[in-house]
């Protein structure tokens, strides 16, 4: 599904990503951990697209499709999916309007019609039940007054809505109390099938013991420089990352 | 002074070797008397509405030019202009040879194709749909004793009313443009709705149509007799090219007693290229009053259009009770400048006002509020409630509020608040991730801003009103 070979990105001309490579196939749940600054939010900015960054090197295949070739709504509509670490307020925009519009966009670039309001409507109920999602959130502006939580969930259920390939959760679990937290795996494991995979970026192992991984890989300054099941990340928790820092220093 | 420029105007005359000549459609440019006499003449008018214009004339040529705007406008000749010209006659003869990007734009809000036809200035004859539209719209509007016909044609058939009303509001000292407009008014629309009546319809579809080609000049007036109901609605949201510079219009609006009229105007005339080249310059004066107790007078305009607006929607409250409303959304991009806003002058007792308006600006573009409460002594308990925001695309536009506010009776209560804000990159971004493009982010983002307001258009405009923003502001980020 996702390849990505010896990725180099920038921001303004400071190299964060330094050869990165990683592929992910269909059903597989890959973890990402690591230090502060390592690159973790970085990775998934450069693959939905995000402006800011720059590729200097290496290439991203996505289902086939050369992923860098594609503006930032196009990846979006073949399947890419981000809950932002830190979701945005854009006021005046209704949920509804945003989600209609963003669902419609979908079926365009598929060559599919555009959804009726009544299919619409269902979609908007089934996938509010599944996220625990109020009524009262949807009916406001996107994003706009919403707690932390709130806004959490909210990225949950648009990605419930938009039923991508590949969802790349950016430390959704923080800022989250444990309830929310419970919520929005449960919602992220109820999404979960054979044909769609889903990369869990994350500081803490806590969210794991919900959303269970199949990898783990630990980014350090750039680079993926080792790779576990599950019990890497217990191991993480337990010893920090400086064995991590230490081992490729060492080599 | 006043003399001189008299002198030169008439001396203009053997210049431009002026003839009299009332069988041509064009009249030779420029402006004197014997231009004010023709027009007159052209249309057939009675010895009252002659007079009336070269009072005008006469008093315009005592004025300047207002330069208090936020606005660059350069010099106008108003010697190199034509004041009168028929309809034109060599246009396109069908939609081949329309422009490819009018045609575009007309696909992108939605318009049907016979309007689309007319709105080109494709000659349509009665074939259209729209025409036996409007013959059952006038059987309606008859059946109620409303009048709904051109200003020509209400000067001709309803002199009464036109004598009563016409300069109540705007008189023809009332300002530059305004002075302009009273002398050479080409055309324009006369409703008047009789006492107890509530106009079933929106006086729209049907106007869509007939505004085409009215002129530069045009003057409206709408007269709510006692207990009655309209909503009116000027202008097109379809682009309208249009090779006259120097557009001055004059609306005037007369509410009686427990009446109310809902005014509604989307304005979308050329507004120049990219480099800010050609584009008409629109100066209007619009101005209502609330003559009677408990009348109600609405204005709602979207502007997207113009290369220059200069426009403030007005209301006079005079009848105790009465209230105003003024919504506006004013988009500006590439070098397009607007100084646009309203007047509420609280005269009567418990009078009300709200102002709306909402500011959207992007490229070299600026975009200026400007309005003025100004609350009589004897306007006891009036009551205004301004907002004005702003939104700001890109970093090379300007946005201004000039908001003046005299109030002179200590029972009054005004508020004022005013916000700016940006689209962010962060926002854009967001919705792209979400599949949306840019462009239709910052459609999504602006209607989303200017809502309030285009919800107060009738239901079928504001859809259009919608897409109209979207348009205007295309290529403005990113």
């Amino acid at each position: 599904m996702l390849q990505i070979k010896n990725l180099h990105a920038s921001i303004n001309g400071k190299e964060i990503l330094k050869g990165l490579n990683l592929t992910v196939r269909p059903g597989e749940i890959h973890a990402i951990m690591g230090p502060n600054g390592a690159g973790k939010s970085t990775l998934a900015s450069v693959l939905t697209g995000n402006p800011a960054f720059e590729v200097t090197h290496g290439t991203v295949s996505f289902n086939g499709k050369d992923l860098l070739e594609l503006a930032p709504e196009q990846r979006a509509n073949e399947g890419i999916f981000l809950s932002f670490q830190y979701p945005v307020e854009i006021p005046g925009v209704s949920m509804v309007n945003f989600m209609r519009t963003a669902i419609n966009e979908q079926r365009k670039y598929r060559q599919q019609e555009t959804i009726s309001a009544t299919d619409f409507l269902r979609l908007m109920r089934e996938k509010k039940e599944l996220v625990e999602m109020d009524n009262k959130l949807t009916n406001r502006s996107v994003n706009e007054g919403f707690s932390g939580g709130e806004k959490k969930r909210n990225e949950i259920f648009q990605m419930a809505m938009l039923d991508p390939s590949l969802s790349i959760l950016d430390e959704t679990d923080s800022g989250l109390d444990i309830d929310a937290l419970r919520i929005v795996a449960n919602g992220v494991n109820k999404l979960k099938r054979a044909d769609n995979a889903t990369i869990v970026i994350t500081h803490y192992q806590r969210l794991l013991d919900y959303i269970v991984p199949d990898f783990v890989h630990v980014l350090y300054d750039g680079r993926i420089v080792k790779t576990g099941d599950k019990n890497l990340a217990l191991e993480l928790e337990e010893k920090g990352y400086d064995w991590i820092k230490q081992e490729v220093e060492g080599k | 002074m006043a003399e001189n420029i008299l002198h030169e105007v008439t001396q203009a005359d053997y210049k431009y070797g002026f003839t009299t000549d009332i069988e041509t459609d064009i009249i030779p440019i420029g402006l004197n008397e014997d231009v004010v006499r023709v027009i007159s003449a052209k249309k057939n008018e009675p010895e009252w509405m002659l007079e009336y214009r070269l009072k005008a004339y006469r008093h315009w040529t005592t004025m300047k030019m207002p330069e208090w705007a936020h606005l660059k406008i350069p010099e106008i000749n108003y010697q190199s202009i034509s004041y009168y010209a028929a309809p034109r006659t060599n246009g396109p003869k069908n939609l081949d040879e329309v422009d490819p990007e009018l045609l575009k734009t007309f696909n992108k809000l939605g318009i049907p194709l016979e309007e689309q036809m007319a709105l080109s200035g494709i000659a349509v004859d009665a074939v259209m749909d729209s025409v036996s539209v409007k013959t059952t719209f006038k059987e309606t509007l008859a059946e109620k004793g409303i009048i709904f016909c051109s200003f020509s044609e209400a000067v001709e058939h309803h002199p009464d009313l036109i004598q009563k009303y016409m300069a109540s509001v705007v008189p023809i000292t009332d300002n530059f443009f305004a002075a302009l407009n009273s002398a050479v008014f080409s055309d324009g629309s006369f409703v008047y709705i009789p006492k107890g009546v509530r106009c079933p319809m929106e006086l729209s579809t049907y106007f869509r149509i007939n505004a085409i080609n009215t002129g530069q000049f045009e003057r409206t007036l709408i007269v709510a007799d006692e207990d009655s109901y309209v909503s009116y609605l000027e202008g097109c949201t379809a682009p309208t090219r249009d090779e006259n510079q120097l557009h001055a219009a004059i609306v005037e609006i007369i509410v009686h007693k427990n009446a109310e009229v809902k005014y509604s105007t989307v304005q979308n005339w050329y507004p120049g290229d990219k480099q800010g080249k050609g584009g008409v310059y629109n100066f209007v004066t619009k101005r209502g009053i609330c003559k009677g107790d408990n009348s109600k007078l609405s204005w709602t305009q979207v502007e997207t259009g113009s290369a220059i607006t200069w426009k403030y929607p007005s209301c006079i409250l005079q009848g105790d009770n009465s209230s105003a409303e003024f919504y506006s959304v004013a988009v500006t991009n590439h070098y397009q400048q607007a100084d646009t806003g309203t007047k509420m002058i609280h005269l009567g007792k418990n009078t009300r006002s709200h102002i709306l308006s909402k500011g959207i600006s992007a490229g070299f573009s600026n975009n200026s509020y400007r309005g003025l409460v100004r609350v009589s002594p004897k306007a006891d308990n009036a009551r205004n409630y301004s907002q004005c925001d702003s939104l700001l695309l890109g970093d090379k536009c300007g946005a201004h509020t000039f908001p003046y506010m005299e109030v002179n009776n200590e029972t009054a209560i005004i508020e004022h608040e005013a916000t700016t804000s940006k689209i962010s990159e962060d926002q854009i971004f967001y919705c792209n991730q979400r599949g949306i493009s840019t462009e239709d982010a910052v459609g999504l983002i602006v209607n989303g801003y200017a809502k309030e307001v285009l919800n107060k258009l009738p239901m079928e405009f504001a859809v259009e009103a919608q897409k109209l923003l979207q348009i205007t502001l295309e290529g403005s980020v990113g």
